[in-house]
């Protein structure tokens, strides 16, 4: 098979071989990807042996409890497969991404979060068993009381430990597949992050976005999204429809994204929400992927790609530090197309879960010459409020700044050298970052 | 709702076949080699499908031909009946791998044409047996025309497509309705390092045309639909131009 271009969401890619066998128990032992909507460099392989598997066609549902929802499955099911098989009957996964288009695998292997951080916490926190390869070529399971230590550096472990082969967790009994939704325009960042955070005890998902352009007394102005699954005397008996999906016709030509056209863009969306608050019922699609409308949106950014950039801001940064990050951010003049802010609980105990108690904040940047001294830049300022990036969005940021953010990192390592010495589950992101061989 | 034998179901195009007839509640018997393979695929429609489906697992191998009568047997009896018996299974190799290695060659001429046939026959006796019913089997749009890249699966295919057409001229007014489906390029473990052409195809869109063709009874499909058109221009094709192009 000849070498061919293998991406990352954001559109950085390596040459390589990308194998998508039928039957996972018989591939090399080397890195495993699922749908490829990692950001940065996470799913890619090394540059010098550039082979990855992917996941996709190992995607059979292996058992599947009526009564209590508990499932298991191939790590190639994509989280669109499930929902559109067990929504209609009524359950849901216990925690979502802004994207259906992830696979069982890629859920845990970054941990993943949703909406609903602030009472459920990460997707990995409800896994009850892991199937997996190791380096060694032993198939074995873990799980929260099994092989604990390799279960926790796999959870959140960008597959660095071993290959995922098979996941069991509960799926959870909803009401009705419809939301009920309140939304919120609120005029500045201060009120953004008191709101987010007046309404967590009193709402199971919370998220918004925020217009990351204007500065001043109305930065971070922005729409606060809330909701619960509707009761079913309020929802609709009818099942909501899959949304049309129309694809992004071509790849966009590198000007279509300019601080003009994102300027717009933020502000047809805040004003687009004319009442300060909206509520009423709306479509899980809607509620929970609205990117997905849009197939190859990444198009968008044209050949060179976009970065997402996300960090946690710790609450012991006390007041302001979601309007401090922003402050940066602004006088960089890094335009973002979209800012999402969510306030994230409990930290897990997997060994590099992302999320903390704190706020979350996410940004897309196109890529340009000057990325890597913006992200740099913002990676100093969240340093320095005690804050961590995601893995799973990162493609720019420097070892040292990862190792100083994260103290968890040796004994992430440490764990990992035990089950794989050879580091044979290495990606370019590994590469970058924990200094293994190419 | 129908009782359907899947040789074939566990993986491509068959697996996502299966999965929409027990979608709908139709009883699905996997048939296939390799009891672990075939157990999991069985999970898998068993979860999938509306609750109460009933599905089973017959062990059944195509290089096999005496597991062929019972396997449909056993479907039969574990769905209580069957009316519709279908074949996905197949085996391809390139070109070049069949003529390097002429065992090879034999492996893949009588599979994909020899016990495709004895399978379908055994398939022919039952439904008959049992007044009538459908039978769909994969043949291939390499089967249309001989070509250079699939010389000797393309002339399986063709053995197998011309069986088929003659099984139904015969036995349609008996009610036996016989399906030929003829995919082009789909994205599956089976093509899986080849080149991808233009208009290749997904086994989830495949299995949505060939589910409709079936409840129709539709002699032939090409799947996804593109393909009718694009085998008309490469059949309208003079041979010196057919002898120049590389497919
Ligand atoms: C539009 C959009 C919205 C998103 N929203 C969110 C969000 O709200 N919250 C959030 O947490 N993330 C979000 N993400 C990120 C996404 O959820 C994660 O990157 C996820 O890991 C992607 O899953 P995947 O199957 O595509 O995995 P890939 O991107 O293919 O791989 C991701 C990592 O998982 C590893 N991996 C994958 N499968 C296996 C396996 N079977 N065994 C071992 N390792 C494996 C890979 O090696 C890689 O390190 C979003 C992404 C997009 C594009
Ligand atoms: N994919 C294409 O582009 C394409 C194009 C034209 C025609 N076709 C034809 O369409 C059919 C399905 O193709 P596909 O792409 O879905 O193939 P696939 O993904 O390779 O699946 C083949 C299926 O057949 C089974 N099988 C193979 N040999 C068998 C044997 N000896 N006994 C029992 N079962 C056997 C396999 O079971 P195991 O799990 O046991 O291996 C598997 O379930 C084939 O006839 C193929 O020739 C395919």
């Amino acid at each position: 098979m000849t070498d061919s271009r293998i991406e990352g969401w954001g559109r950085t890619a390596v040459q390589g071989k990308e194998l998508q066998p039928d039957n996972l128990e018989q591939t090399p032992p080397v890195l495993f990807r699922g749908l490829g909507r990692s950001y940065g460099d996470s799913s890619l392989p090394p540059s010098a042996n550039p082979v990855v598997v992917n996941t996709t066609r190992a995607n059979r549902m292996l058992a599947f409890d009526g009564s209590t929802g508990l499932l298991r499955a191939e790590a190639g099911l994509s989280l669109l497969d499930l929902n559109r098989t067990l929504l209609p009957r009524g359950w849901f996964v216990p925690v979502t991404p802004g994207t259906q288009f992830v696979t069982l695998g890629g859920a845990v292997a970054a941990d993943v979060h949703g909406k609903n951080h602030h009472v459920d916490g990460c997707f990995g926190a409800h896994v009850r068993r892991l199937k997996m390869r190791v380096a060694d070529g032993r198939v074995l399971e873990c799980g929260p009381d099994l092989e604990r230590e390799l279960f926790l550096a796999t959870v959140g472990g960008m597959g660095l430990t071993g290959q995922i082969l098979e996941v069991e967790f509960p799926m959870v009994r909803i009401p009705t597949p419809w939301i009920w939704q309140e939304s919120e325009r609120v005029s500045d960042i201060d009120e953004y992050v008191e709101k987010l955070k007046e309404a967590a005890p009193k709402w199971p998902m919370t998220v918004g976005w925020i217009d990351c352009l204007t500065p001043g007394k109305h930065m971070g102005r922005g729409i606060l999204m809330k909701g619960r699954w509707a009761h079913s005397h309020e929802a609709p008996s009818r099942f909501p429809s899959e949304p049309p999906n129309v694809a992004f016709p071509i790849e966009a030509p590198e000007w279509l994204l300019n601080p003009l056209s994102i300027r717009a863009f933020n502000f047809a969306f805040y004003w687009k929400h004319l009442p300060r608050t909206m509520s009423g019922i709306v479509s899980p699609f809607s509620f929970f992927w609205p990117l997905d409308f849009v197939k190859g949106w990444n198009r968008m950014y044209g050949r060179r790609g976009f970065t997402q950039y996300q960090c946690v801001l710790p609450n012991e940064a006390g007041p302001g530090a979601a309007r401090r990050f922003l402050d940066v951010l602004t006088r960089r003049g890094g335009a973002s197309f979209l800012c999402v802010i969510k306030d994230c609980g409990p930290e897990s105990a997997a060994l590099l879960s992302f999320p903390r108690p704190g706020i979350s904040v996410a940004l897309d940047i196109a890529i340009r010459n000057d990325t890597q001294a913006l992200v740099d830049e913002l990676n100093e300022h969240v340093l320095k409020e005690g804050g961590r990036i995601y893995l799973a969005k990162d493609t720019f940021t420097r070892p040292e700044h990862f190792h100083a953010m994260e103290p968890r990192l040796p004994r992430f390592l440490e764990v990992r050298e035990k089950w794989d010495p050879q580091h044979r589950f290495r990606s370019a992101q590994s590469v970058r970052l924990f200094g293994d061989a190419p | 709702m129908k009782r359907v034998a899947v040789l074939g179901a566990t993986r491509g195009m068959g697996r996502a076949l299966a999965r929409r007839f027990a979608e709908r509640g139709d009883f699905v018997a996997v048939l296939g080699r390799g009891d672990d393979e075939v157990k999991r695929s069985v999970a898998d429609l068993e979860a999938r499908g509306v609750p109460g489906t009933r599905v089973v697992g017959v062990p059944c191998d195509l290089e096999q031909p005496e597991s062929f009568k019972p396997a449909l047997e056993a479907a039969e009896q574990r769905l209580d009946g069957l009316d519709t018996v279908v074949v996905t299974a197949g085996a391809f190799a390139t070109q070049e791998q069949l003529e390097r290695d002429p065992a090879l060659a034999a492996k893949v001429l009588t599979v994909d044409f020899a016990n495709t046939v004895l399978f379908c026959e055994e398939a022919r006796k039952k439904l008959l047996m049992r007044g009538g019913g459908t039978l769909c089997a994969f043949s291939s749009v390499a089967g249309d025309r001989g070509r250079s890249p699939v010389v000797m699966y393309g002339a399986a295919k063709a053995g197998l497509s011309a069986y088929l057409e003659g099984l139904d001229h015969k036995y349609r007014r008996e009610g036996l309705v016989t399906v030929c489906v003829k995919p082009g390029f789909v994205r599956t473990g089976m093509t899986d390092g080849l080149k991808t052409p233009p208009f290749a195809g997904e086994p989830e869109d495949v299995a949505q045309v060939v589910l409709e063709a079936i409840d129709a009874g539709t002699p032939v499909v090409y799947a996804p639909p593109v393909w009718r058109a694009v085998m008309t221009a490469i059949k309208a094709m003079p041979r010196f131009v057919m002898r120049r192009v590389k497919f």
